[in-house]
C-alpha cells in the first residue's frame, strides 16, 4: 500500500473522500490534480488562518506608515501585533507604525448597538495622538455581522481629516484560508492606493517587487542584489514599504511576482490598467535566483544590463562558494517535508536542492490549484461559494498612465517562453515518486512524518514542536525560527548555517537515556559474570 | 523606539493601543490543555484558533493542540450547529479525546449559537464527555476565558456522591506549568491530599522523548474533575482566574472554597500555607520552614539593590497583584501597576496594598493598555519594569531594566519550566530582579567604579 493510502486508510468515508482529492503522489505521466483552496472540515486540525490573517496580517499589515485599526474585539489586533516579523525601517520624515497595535476593543455594549460610533472616535484619537497620512480599517467576524459600514466611516475620515482612509472587510469568516483576506487587501489597494504617485522616475529599469514581505530581511537582500543589477525598486508590495512606494507602482516597467498566491490578483490588474507586464521570479536558492536575475535581463534585452546582471551574479557567487559547498557537505542526501504558505514550500525545494536535499512532501496552506499544477489550470477552476463571495475586480488600461516597455511582437515572443505572465506551479519541480499534500492537517502530518521519516520538517510555529517532540527536526518557514534574511545569495548561506545547526546540535543524541538501553540488574549465575 | 508616545495626558475612549490583554478564548484553549485527554475545541472561524494555537505555542515552546469549527460564511448566517455536529464526530473519530472541551468565540456569540442544546444533540460516543462555556470576545481578557471554561468542566462534570473524599480542590489560576508544580510540590510537603484544576505540567512543558504524544501524560483527568464535588474544600488562587469557578463548585457540590490571592512572595505564600495547615491541623514541616527562611535570608541580603526601587508592573492582574506585593516585600515601591483585564477589584486591592505598605504616589489600572503606562513612565521615570514580552519596547525606549514575568513571553525560553509561586518561586523571582538591577548598576558603572565585590 503507498504511504498516501495508508495515511488516508485511518480516515472515516467521508474524510476519506474528502482528503484523497488533496492528496496527488506526483507521477509526470498523470494529470496530478489536486483539490485546494476549499474548505477544510470541521473537527479537522488545520493549520490555515482566516481572511483578517491574510488580510491585516499578511498583505497590508507590513505597510510602515499605515496606520492599520483592528475594528472589533481585542484579539485579533493582539495576535497580529510584531508576530510576523515583516520589517521596516524608519527613514528620514517617515512614519512606522509597526512598533504600536491599535484597536477598537469592542466591548458587548458595542455589539449590541454598533461600534460604527466608537470606530469615528478611535480615529479622532489616532488623528489627536499620531496624525497619520494614512488610515486602514481592518474588520473582524463580529463587525461583519453587526453591520458596521466601515466603508461609509473611511469616507468620513477623508473628508474630516483630509487624509488617506481605506477600509477593508476581511471579517474571519470570509473565504476558506489567509487567500480571501490577500484578494480582499489587493482590491483596495488596486482601487485606492496604486496609481496616485507622481515620482520621478528616470531609470528605466524600474520595477516592482510583488509578493516580498520582508520577512527576516528578505526583501532587504532582494533589492540589494536587484540594485547591485542596476535596477530601481519602485515599489515592494508590501514588505518595508511606505505608501508612497505603492502609489508609484504604476510606473514600473516590469513587477516580479515573488508569492504568486497572495499578489497575482495585483500583478494582473496592474497589466491590464498600467501595461506593466508580471513575470514569476524565485529569490530562494541560488540557482533560482541565477535564473530569476537572467530572465529579468531577458525582458530589459540591454547589453549593459545583462553585463552587469552575469557580474554581479558571479561576484556573489564567488562570495558563498565555500560556505555553501561545506553546507552541501554537511547536507548532501538529507530529505526533507515542507509545508507552508502558497508559495515558500515551492520556493525552497530549489534552496534544498542547492544543498543535496531532497523534497518528499510539499504542500500549502492556502495555495490555489495553480500554485500546484501551473496556471493553465485557471481556466477549469470551478468557482464555488466560498470563492464567489470575494469580490473580483476588473479594471480598464488608463489612458494616461498606460505604458509599454516592449514592442506588443517581444513581449509575446517572451510570453510564448512562459517568461511573462505565467506561473508553472510547483508540481513540474517535484520527483515522481514525491507527495503534493493540500491544506496538510495535524493527523496526516503526524502519519506521513512516520512513514516518510525525513530528516527535516519546514512548516509553521503549530506544528513544528509536534514533528519534533517526534524526534524529526523543524525549521518554521514563515517565521526563519526569528533567523533570517533566506533570500538570494547570502540568505541561502543563512539557511544553510541554520539547517546543519538544527541536525547537528548535540541534544538530539540525548533523546534516550542510557539506562532505557542498558540491563537493569548485574549479577552473577553460578559465579561467572 | 514609540517615538510615537508623548508624557502629555490624554483622555481616550476608543483607541486601544499597546494592549496588556487579549480575548476570552485563548485562556480558555489553555484551560482546557490543562484537561488530560481533553481536545479544546475553538466554535468559531478557523483563524481564531490559529492565533490561539500560535500564541501558546510561543509562549510554552510546546505543542498547543486544538480544533476549531471552520466555520465559513454560510456558517455565520446559518449558525454553526451543523459545523459542531460534523467537528464532534471527526474529532472523536480522527483524534479519540476521552473529552472535547468547546468555547466559543465573538463570531459564534455575536450570532447566537446555543451551544447548550447543540451539544444536547450530539451524540457523544459511550464513555466520551462533551463540554462547553461562553467566551465572547467583546467581554472581559483571556482570563475571563481561563476561568470560564474551568467552571465549565466544573457545571458539566463535578458532582457529589454526598461521601467527601478528603481531598483539597485546587484552582491555580492562570499561572505556568512550573508554578502548579509548585503549588502541587507545597501541597504535598504539608501532606495534603489534592486534585488541581486545570494542571498544565505534564502537557505544557512536557518532557522530549521522541514521540509525540497527542494527549501527553498531564492534565487532570476527568474522573478527577467529576471528583471534585467530593472536594472537601477549595483554595482558588486569584479572584479574577478562580472565584467563578470556586463559586461553580461551590454552588453545584456544597464545597466551601478559600480565595486566595497567587502565592508569589511570603505574605502571599505564607498565606497559603496556613490555609493547608488549617485543613491538616499538623505543624508545618522544617522543610517549608526553611524554605521560607531561606527567601526572607535573600530579601535581607540584596535589600541594598532594592529598597525604594519604584517598580512599573504589567500583565494580567492577579499575577500583576502578587507580585506587586512581594516587590513591597523586598521595600521597593510599585509605583505604576496596569492591567488589561477589566474589573474594579484590581484598582481596589492594589490601593489596598500601597496603604498596607505605606508607599506614596503609586497608580493602578485596570482596563488599561501598554501606551497609557508607557506615558506614565515618560511623565515620572521608574527603576525596572516588570511583565510580560511587550514590555520590551518601553524598557528599550526609555532605558529601564527589564524582568520578564507572567503571560505572554514570547521572546524568551525556558521561564514556563520555572515557578514564580510559592517560596522557591520568591528566590528566583528575587533573583531575576537583582541580576536585573545589578547588572545595571554595573553597565553604567564609571569604570573606576566598576565593583569586583557586590
Amino acid at each position: 500500500m503507498s504511504v498516501m493510502n495508508k495515511v488516508l486508510d485511518q480516515y472515516n468515508s467521508r474524510v476519506y473522500k474528502n482528503r484523497k482529492e488533496h492528496m496527488v503522489d506526483v507521477n509526470s505521466n498523470d494529470k496530478n490534480e489536486i483539490a485546494a483552496n476549499v474548505r477544510t472540515i470541521p473537527g479537522i486540525i488545520t493549520q490555515r488562518g482566516c481572511c483578517y490573517a491574510g488580510c491585516k496580517g499578511v498583505v497590508v499589515g507590513p505597510i510602515k506608515d499605515a496606520f492599520i485599526i483592528t475594528h472589533g474585539p481585542i484579539g485579533c489586533a493582539y495576535y497580529s501585533w510584531g508576530t510576523r516579523r515583516h520589517k521596516a525601517k524608519k527613514g528620514e520624515g517617515e512614519d512606522n507604525y509597526l512598533q504600536y497595535c491599535f484597536s477598537t476593543d469592542l466591548q458587548e455594549p458595542d455589539i449590541v448597538f454598533g461600534g460604527e460610533k466608537k470606530l469615528k472616535q478611535a480615529i479622532n484619537e489616532a488623528m489627536d495622538l499620531f496624525h497619520p497620512k494614512t488610515i486602514m480599517i481592518c474588520s473582524t467576524c463580529p463587525v461583519g455581522l453587526i453591520g458596521d459600514d466601515i466603508h461609509a466611516v473611511a469616507k468620513w475620515a477623508e473628508k474630516e481629516y483630509g487624509i488617506k482612509c481605506i477600509a477593508f472587510s476581511c471579517e474571519g469568516y470570509k473565504g476558506v484560508s489567509q487567500s480571501a483576506g490577500h484578494h480582499i487587501a489587493n482590491n483596495q489597494l488596486i482601487k485606492y492606493v496604486i496609481g496616485e504617485g507622481d515620482r520621478k522616475i528616470t531609470n528605466k529599469f524600474a520595477i516592482n517587487v510583488l509578493g516580498e514581505y520582508n520577512i527576516g530581511g528578505d526583501g532587504w537582500e532582494t533589492e540589494r542584489l536587484l540594485k547591485r543589477c542596476g535596477y530601481e525598486v519602485v515599489s515592494t508590495f508590501t514588505g518595508g514599504a511606505k505608501m508612497d512606494d505603492i502609489a508609484n507602482a504604476h510606473q514600473a516597467n516590469l513587477s516580479v511576482v515573488q508569492c504568486h498566491r497572495s499578489i497575482n490578483y495585483i500583478a494582473e490588474l496592474i497589466e491590464t490598467k498600467y501595461g506593466i507586464p508580471w513575470m514569476k521570479v524565485n529569490f530562494v536558492g541560488v540557482e533560482a535566483t541565477i535564473e530569476s536575475l537572467r530572465n529579468m535581463a531577458k525582458f530589459f534585452n540591454d547589453p549593459e544590463l545583462t553585463a552587469r546582471a552575469e557580474a554581479v551574479i558571479a561576484d556573489e557567487l564567488d562570495n558563498i562558494e565555500q560556505d555553501m559547498a561545506y553546507y552541501k557537505s554537511k547536507l548532501k542526501g538529507k530529505t526533507a517535508a515542507i509545508y507552508v504558505g502558497g508559495s515558500r514550500a515551492h520556493h525552497y525545494q530549489f534552496l534544498l536542492n542547492d544543498l543535496g536535499v531532497h523534497t518528499v512532501l510539499a504542500g500549502y496552506e492556502f495555495g490555489h490549484r495553480e500554485e500546484y499544477e501551473g496556471r493553465e489550470v485557471i481556466p477549469f477552476v470551478k468557482p464555488d461559494a466560498d470563492s464567489k463571495n470575494i469580490e473580483s475586480i476588473t479594471v480598464e488600461p488608463d489612458k494616461e498612465k498606460f505604458h509599454v516597455y516592449l514592442s506588443e511582437e517581444d513581449l509575446n515572443k517572451l510570453k510564448e517562453e512562459k517568461l511573462i505572465d505565467y506561473y508553472s506551479g510547483m508540481v513540474k519541480d517535484m520527483k515522481d515518486g514525491t507527495y503534493m499534500v493540500d491544506d496538510l492537517n495535524h493527523f496526516e502530518t503526524e502519519e506521513f512524518l512516520k512513514l516518510l521519516k525525513p530528516d527535516i520538517f519546514f512548516s509553521g510555529i503549530k506544528d513544528k514542536y509536534v514533528a519534533q517532540k517526534g524526534g524529526t527536526l523543524s525549521r518554521q518557514l514563515h517565521s526563519y525560527d526569528y533567523s533570517g534574511p533566506y533570500s538570494c545569495f547570502r540568505g541561502a548561506v543563512n539557511f544553510a548555517r541554520d539547517i546543519a545547526m538544527g541536525i547537528y546540535t548535540p541534544a538530539w543524541s540525548y533523546v534516550k537515556a542510557p539506562w532505557k538501553t542498558a540491563p537493569i540488574l548485574e549479577g552473577t549465575i553460578g559465579g561467572v559474570q | 523606539m514609540l517615538d510615537y508616545t508623548t508624557k502629555e495626558t490624554y483622555e481616550r475612549s476608543a483607541l486601544r493601543v499597546n494592549p496588556a490583554k487579549t480575548c476570552q478564548p485563548v485562556g480558555a484553549m489553555y484551560a482546557a490543555l490543562g484537561v488530560h485527554e481533553c481536545m479544546p475545541h475553538s466554535h468559531g472561524s478557523q483563524g481564531c484558533c490559529a492565533f490561539h494555537r500560535m500564541f501558546l505555542t510561543r509562549h510554552f515552546k510546546d505543542p498547543a493542540m486544538a480544533s476549531t469549527s471552520s466555520f465559513t460564511e454560510g456558517a455565520s448566517v446559518f449558525g454553526g450547529g451543523t459545523n459542531l455536529k460534523t467537528a464532534a464526530k471527526n474529532i472523536f473519530d480522527i483524534y479519540n479525546p476521552k473529552i472535547i472541551a468547546v468555547h466559543t468565540t465573538c463570531l459564534s456569540e455575536t450570532i447566537g449559537d446555543d451551544l447548550n442544546s447543540f451539544i444536547q444533540d450530539i451524540d457523544v460516543p459511550e464513555g466520551k464527555y462533551m463540554v462547553h462555556c461562553n467566551t465572547p470576545s467583546y467581554y472581559g481578557s483571556h482570563i475571563t476565558g481561563f476561568s470560564n471554561m474551568v467552571a465549565g468542566f466544573i457545571r458539566y462534570l463535578s458532582k457529589s456522591s454526598g461521601k467527601k473524599n478528603g481531598k483539597v480542590a485546587i484552582l491555580p489560576g492562570f499561572v505556568n506549568p512550573g508554578d502548579m508544580r509548585e503549588m502541587k510540590r507545597i501541597a504535598k510537603e504539608m501532606g495534603v491530599s489534592y486534585s488541581m484544576l486545570p494542571d498544565t505540567s505534564g502537557v505544557m512543558d512536557s518532557p522530549m522523548t521522541g514521540k509525540f504524544e497527542l494527549y501527553p501524560k498531564g492534565g487532570t483527568t476527568v474522573e478527577e474533575i467529576i471528583a471534585l464535588g467530593d472536594s472537601s474544600q477549595t483554595i482558588a488562587f486569584g479572584k479574577f482566574a478562580s472565584e467563578v469557578p470556586a463559586e461553580a463548585l461551590s454552588k453545584k457540590c456544597n464545597v466551601p472554597y478559600k480565595l486566595l490571592p497567587l502565592p508569589i512572595g511570603i505574605g502571599r505564600t505564607d498565606e497559603y500555607i496556613m490555609a493547608l495547615q488549617s485543613y491538616t491541623k499538623v505543624a508545618v514541616p522544617y522543610s517549608i520552614e526553611e524554605e521560607r527562611g531561606q527567601l526572607v535570608d535573600i530579601l535581607i541580603d540584596i535589600h541594598p539593590y532594592t529598597y525604594n526601587k519604584k517598580v512599573a508592573i504589567f500583565g494580567d492582574p492577579d499575577t500583576v497583584l502578587s507580585i506587586a506585593e512581594f516587590v513591597l516585600e523586598m521595600g521597593m515601591i510599585p509605583k505604576y501597576l496596569v492591567t488589561g483585564t477589566p474589573g474594579d477589584a484590581f484598582e481596589k486591592t492594589a490601593e489596598e496594598l500601597f496603604v498596607k505598605f505605606g508607599v506614596e504616589g503609586c497608580k493602578a489600572k485596570a482596563f488599561g493598555d501598554l501606551f497609557e503606562l508607557h506615558q506614565w513612565i515618560k511623565e515620572e521615570s521608574v527603576d525596572l519594569l516588570i511583565g510580560g514580552t511587550h514590555g520590551k519596547y518601553i524598557a528599550r525606549a526609555e532605558d529601564i531594566p527589564f524582568v520578564r514575568a507572567g503571560f505572554p513571553i514570547i521572546d524568551r525560553y525556558i521561564h514556563s519550566y520555572m515557578p514564580l509561586v510559592g517560596y522557591k518561586g520568591g528566590m528566583r523571582l528575587a533573583e531575576l530582579i537583582a541580576n536585573a538591577l545589578m547588572d545595571r548598576q554595573d553597565r553604567d558603572a564609571a569604570e573606576e567604579d566598576f565593583e569586583m565585590v557586590m
